[in-house]
């Protein structure tokens, strides 16, 4: 199973340059078209679940409008 | 199996070194990279409350407005000079100039030449974009040949105007120089590698190694006349080429450096 993740994307401060749509790697990053934030861009948004938390969006995004929140497995026992 | 509360890390969050505003620029401008790659390099080092940043005349003029630390503005493309002026009066100080391609490397040419030659303990961080971005996409020394831009509407003609500049391997020749390398913006590899670059060429300046400084290639969608995905391709497919992406110049204490 791969890791769970999700993102928080600051509208306000997102410019829907969609750099992150471009390099998320599993291809779940879309511009939300039914809404502008208070500048007229179309904020980025999660669309799907598949977000592995790997963080690609947040490395690439000029306004750090990113956060990227990774699931922890249960420690296990025998490791 | 599900008794287990889930928990979650933070895998990324915004610096604390970046104030929280709206930056002016253009969407998907790389300067934005940069300036989150320096905060997080500065957050790293914890050198928030000794950094003094210079910024240039350029887009990124307002820098000042987006870090939490302090500045100052110099007049064009003296950067080097007064950050110079302020290295040598505070030499406890952790000092960078954050510059673009007009600024450092037209106007302020002497300036940059003679810091790195004197070998001055200061981080210069250049952003080569290929034109003047801020008046409006002119064309500038980087402007590579063929290119069209504002100024240049048939294409840079090396015959008339000359051939792009290539700073860094220009500066590394200087014997005073102790860092210097080139370094892409234009996918997560590539800023991984240049936030590694920005991590070493301040190290190089807090342990009193000399001067250091890094260029990154930048996208300007804006005047490039392409959308901020397009611009990346086109920075891979022709800026790459002709400024490699490498290190020019690595002193050997810097190379010994363990980070």
């Amino acid at each position: 199973m791969p890791p769970k993740g999700r993102i928080e994307v600051k509208e306000i401060i997102c410019k829907g340059c969609g750099l992150c749509v471009d390099a998320c790697p599993q291809h779940v990053i879309i511009l939300a078209e039914d809404r502008i934030n208070a500048k007229g861009y179309h904020p980025a948004e999660l669309s799907l679940d598949g977000c592995t938390g790997c963080g690609i969006c947040a490395i690439i995004c000029p306004e750090a409008a990113i956060t990227v929140y990774r699931q922890v497995a249960p420690a296990k026992e025998n490791q | 199996m599900t008794s287990q509360p889930i928990t979650e890390q933070v895998v990324y969050q915004r610096p604390e070194a970046l104030s929280d505003v709206n930056t002016h620029y253009c969407p998907g401008c790389t300067h934005g990279v940069a300036h989150r790659l320096v905060a997080e390099v500065i957050d790293e080092m914890n050198l928030r409350d000794k950094a003094i940043g210079v910024a240039p005349v350029g887009c990124s003029v307002f820098m000042y407005n987006y870090m939490d630390f302090d500045f100052v503005v110099a007049a064009h493309g003296r950067a080097p000079a007064m950050a110079t002026g302020i290295k040598r009066c505070l030499p406890d100080r952790f000092v960078l100039t954050y510059q673009g391609d007009g600024d450092l490397a037209s106007i302020g040419m002497a300036e940059i030449v003679h810091a790195a030659t004197r070998g001055e303990n200061i981080s210069v961080i250049f952003i080569n974009n290929s034109n003047y971005g801020m008046t409006g996409g002119q064309m500038a020394p980087t402007t590579l040949p063929g290119q069209k831009t504002t100024s240049s509407p048939l294409g840079r003609d090396v015959e008339q105007q000359g051939f792009p500049i290539r700073v860094s391997e220009m500066l590394a020749k200087l014997d005073g120089a102790s860092y210097i390398v080139r370094r892409s913006l234009h996918d997560p590899k590539n800023i991984r590698q240049a936030k590694k670059a920005i991590r070493t060429a301040f190290e190089t300046q807090v342990r009193g190694l000399g001067f250091s400084m890094v260029e990154l290639l930048s996208i300007c969608p804006t005047n490039w006349n392409l959308t901020p995905v397009d611009s990346m391709t086109w920075l891979e497919d022709h800026m790459i080429p002709y400024y490699p992406v490498g290190d020019y110049k690595v002193h050997p204490a810097v190379a010994e450096m363990k980070i």
